[in-house]
């Protein structure tokens, strides 16, 4: 049994190797310092770059967070802290829901909210969707680790004379704010990588998009687009976007993970 | 000598208690309106597909799930090639990553030294957090042509005689779109079944041990139906994910709406006839439809979830923590 | 127990007054700083505390004995209304701090005024220094350099700063057990609690390190009334002026500590002294 058992992990592993290696072979090759800092060049032209894919991810990214993070945290401390009855039940159960749901039906709602009634596509629309796609995740990685917190430390501070809003702000809230950072960091993560919402809300965009009323290229609706393409230079412009990518992300997800196993150990 | 207490005089007590109570109503009633938003949400979404897909849904109705014609010119659309091909790339997923996940995942809980275990484990959820569109990429350039190469060339050569293996294979499948929704689920039931056989209390382990049953049969007998119900709990949170895969799936599936006997001719999904065609949807029957299909989509991942929660939850009273 | 005297009957008299012993009673001319009247309290539909009537006389220490469940944590915790963070409890009757309704006070100012140290020690996980001077910051009490004067001086008194005074940025939970005992202490003390309320402060604490807090408490209750719950009975013979005795939710016996343990007037009393149950 060992050695079926052993074979099945190995054969996973071998698949991770071959990925990262297959990717980071390709995209190595055909990375340049063009990449970072052109605009992609005409169709059926050699050169160029990615440089405003790269700005757009940035861009709704940091709309993403200013969506997503304040009413998942928030909603977390609600949950953890003031909580009664069988509300907080039910934004559970929603929550949970709305993390199930595929990320093309969130573009879909993200369409029908901000696309059709703005009549153009905008960096807006595909903030909006990834921001809706970060707070189940942020509520219930805040939830999980103020909960974490003892309920001793709670109670030593209102002893001491302070409120129940002060308590979750100065002794609560930091008892967990490394594991809460950790996991929105992983929510980060997951969500830069997505392509699905954004490819009918912020569409793709060969030239920079100033503003954010404008459609947008991003990292992986580039790769998806040049990967589909007839184009040899715009595979080899995908491959060199994977590995900025994928790097990215896995960086992300290596240092959140290492933090949080960390936390449980001391906390 | 007694210190003189800081009493604070009445009149600021009055103040500063207001202060404090409003202070609690103010954070109570923030992170209230900010926890009401996910159901505010939720219920807008709903309602954006109900909205959205009236168009279609007043025209075909029920039959919009019973038929198999997808005409954007004639605008006459019909769900079933597309249920189809969620469907079956979902279950030929499962069945391929299901032995070799769980197979993983009692190496991982069962044999491997815990560090091992634990470094394994580690690296198995990165795969886990790897983009759908990067999976897609690697579809296209590696996965379909090592299957053009070598893996179809020995299916069709043992088990080609089978209808589902009948037929040319000219890359973009229902087969490679399952190929690599499985490399996607797989990390999903490695870990959490690896957590559920985790759990089996190791008393249980002692006991068919001690009787004299071997490594192998404790396993298999005793500490995997233990865990039964949170398996089944990971094989519908990864048939959940591998329903509503998008990128991947629409990379490497093929694009073409057909029901078909074998696998090996190009089909699609519910999620990937949307991403490919929502922007070129000429009208508002067309989009429409795709919104309709949109919320076929999240009633089955819907029930799927909700069955997979139900399982997991209740693997929970069982096994002990 | 053979001929059994029902707490009832002991504690049944018309006022519900526990008992004491004639002629050792304490002096009636010594200030009640904190007192309890008719006391009842239930979680939920359960009643956990049952008419207590008792006082807590200025500068003095007053201990609270009794065998595991009897209340006297419960009790405790009502006096500074830190029960109230949980929910489905139930306050009846009146505590008064000075004469004042202490149910009537508002509850983060009495909880300055009323101080507790835990059974655990429970530091926040943050700087020694940060820890003292927690309560100071969120009352209001002091900014800047003044800050810095009452945390030394609180770390002072809790007896502490010797140990410290090298280390005041690094974390509390680097000190040992007794240490984060002491440390709490200080904090508790930082925001000039007139009475000081310690649950079974020394039950999770080594020999060693019980001594050094005892001999803190002598010190303090100078400046402030201490009421201790203790299940460790040589420890209230050592440190309490005064000593009431709890069982079932209902306080059997008040007296002089003295009187308590050398000749206490309920039988169950003297049962729990000589340990016949416990």
């Amino acid at each position: 049994m060992l050695s079926l058992t052993g074979a099945c992990t190995v054969v996973i592993i071998g698949i991770l190797l071959v990925i990262l290696g297959y990717l980071f072979w390709n995209g190595a090759r055909y990375l340049t310092v063009d990449f970072f800092t052109k605009l992609p060049a005409p169709v059926g032209e050699s050169g160029g770059g990615m440089a405003n894919a790269i700005v757009g991810s940035g861009k709704l990214l940091l709309l993403a967070v200013l969506i997503g993070v304040p009413f998942g945290f928030l909603g977390g401390v609600y949950l953890a802290e003031f909580g009664t009855g069988i509300f907080p039940s039910v934004v559970r159960y929603m929550t949970d829901l709305l993390n199930g749901v595929p990320s093309i039906v969130i573009g879909i709602f993200a369409y029908g909210v901000v696309v059709a009634r703005m009549h153009h596509f905008s960096t807006l629309a595909g903030g909006v969707a990834l921001g809706v796609m970060m707070v189940p995740i942020a509520l219930r990685t805040t939830e999980e680790f103020l909960r974490g917190v003892p309920q001793s430390l709670r109670e030593g501070a209102m002893a001491l004379g302070a409120s129940k809003a002060r308590t979750i702000a100065t002794v609560v809230i930091p008892a967990a704010i490394k594991g809460i950072f950790s996991g929105m960091m992983l929510d980060l993560a997951r969500v830069a990588g997505e392509t699905a919402p954004l490819l009918f809300t912020s569409l793709g965009n060969r030239f920079w998009s100033p503003g954010w009323d404008k459609p947008t290229s991003a990292l992986p609706e580039m790769i998806y687009h040049y990967a589909i393409s007839p184009y040899d230079e715009w595979h080899r412009q995908a491959w060199a976007a994977g590995f900025v990518l994928l790097t990215l992300v896995l960086l992300v997800n290596i240092i959140a993970r290492q933090v949080l196993a960390r936390t449980s150990h001391a906390g | 000598m007694s210190a003189a207490p800081t009493i604070l005089p009445r009149s600021r007590v009055g103040t500063f208690a207001d202060r404090l109570r409003a202070g609690d109503q103010f954070a109570y009633t923030l992170t209230l309106v900010c926890a009401a938003s996910i159901f505010l949400v939720t219920c807008l979404l709903v309602y954006e597909l109900w909205i959205g897909s009236a168009l279609s849904r007043e025209k075909f109705g029920w039959n919009f799930i019973f038929t198999s014609t997808w005409d954007p010119v004639r605008e006459d659309f019909g769900a079933v090639p597309f249920m189809f091909g969620t469907v079956v790339t979902s279950l030929v997923s499962l069945l391929i990553s299901v032995p070799i996940g769980l197979g993983a995942a009692i190496f991982l809980s069962e044999m491997a030294l815990p560090s091992i275990s634990d470094t394994l484990t580690f690296l198995i959820e990165l795969l886990a957090a790897v983009p759908s569109v990067i999976y897609g990429l690697l579809g296209i350039f590696l996965l379909v042509p090592v299957l053009e190469s070598v893996v179809v060339p020995v299916l069709k050569g043992t088990l080609g005689f089978l209808p589902i293996f009948s037929g040319p294979f000219y890359g973009v499948s229902l087969f490679s779109a399952s190929v690599v929704l499985s490399v996607m689920i797989v990390p999903f039931i490695i870990s959490v079944s690896r957590e559920v056989l985790l759990a089996v209390p190791v008393d249980q382990r002692e006991a068919a041990l001690s009787v004299g049953a071997t490594k192998w049969e404790t396993t298999w007998q005793v500490v995997v139906p233990y865990a039964k119900r949170g398996i089944y709990g990971s094989i519908f949170l990864a048939l959940a994910r591998a329903l509503g895969e998008t990128m991947a799936v629409t990379m490497v599936i093929g694009n073409t709406p057909k029901v078909q006997t074998s696998l090996l001719g190009p089909g699609d999904s519910i999620a990937s006839v949307i991403a490919n065609q929502f922007t070129e949807a000429t009208s508002d029957m067309y989009i429409s439809a795709l919104i309709e299909l949109g919320l076929v989509l999240f009633a089955i991942t819907i029930i799927i979830n909700g069955l997979a929660r139900l399982l997991i939850l209740t693997t929970g009273g069982r096994v002990a923590k | 127990m053979s001929t059994t005297r029902e707490p009832e009957t002991i504690v049944g008299s018309i006022n519900q007054e526990p008992l004491t012993s004639s002629g050792s009673a304490p002096k009636q001319a010594e200030t009640i700083k904190l007192s309890t009247e008719r006391l009842n309290f239930h979680y939920g539909n359960y009643k956990a505390l049952h008419d207590i009537s008792l006082n807590f006389y200025a500068n003095k220490i007053t201990a609270l004995i009794g065998p595991s469940g009897c209340g006297k944590s419960t009790f405790l915790r009502t006096l500074n209304r830190i029960s109230e963070t949980i929910r489905h409890t139930r306050i009846d009757g009146r505590i008064t701090l000075d004469g004042e309704d202490v149910l009537a006070l508002d509850v983060t100012n009495l909880r300055r005024r009323v101080g507790m140290v835990f059974q655990r020690p429970n530091p926040f996980p943050k700087s020694i220094f940060d820890n003292v001077a927690y309560g100071v910051r969120v009352n209001g009490m002091a900014r800047g350099t003044s800050i810095r004067e009452v945390v030394e001086k609180s770390l002072h008194r809790a007896a502490l700063w010797d140990e410290v005074k090298d280390k005041l940025h690094e974390t509390a939970h680097a000190l040992s057990g007794g240490q984060q005992q002491r440390l709490c202490i200080a904090r508790a003390l930082a925001v000039d609690p007139e009475v000081l309320l310690l649950d079974e402060p020394c039950s999770a604490l080594d020999p060693i390190a019980t001594a050094k807090i005892e001999d803190l408490l002598f010190t303090l209750k100078d400046d402030c009334t201490i009421v201790i719950v203790t299940h460790n009975m040589q420890q209230a013979a050592r440190v309490a002026d005064n000593t009431g005795f709890f069982l079932l939710g209902k306080l059997i016996e008040f007296d002089q500590t003295e009187v308590i343990f050398k000749n206490p007037a309920a039988k169950e009393t003297e049962d729990y002294i000589t340990g016949r149950f416990g």
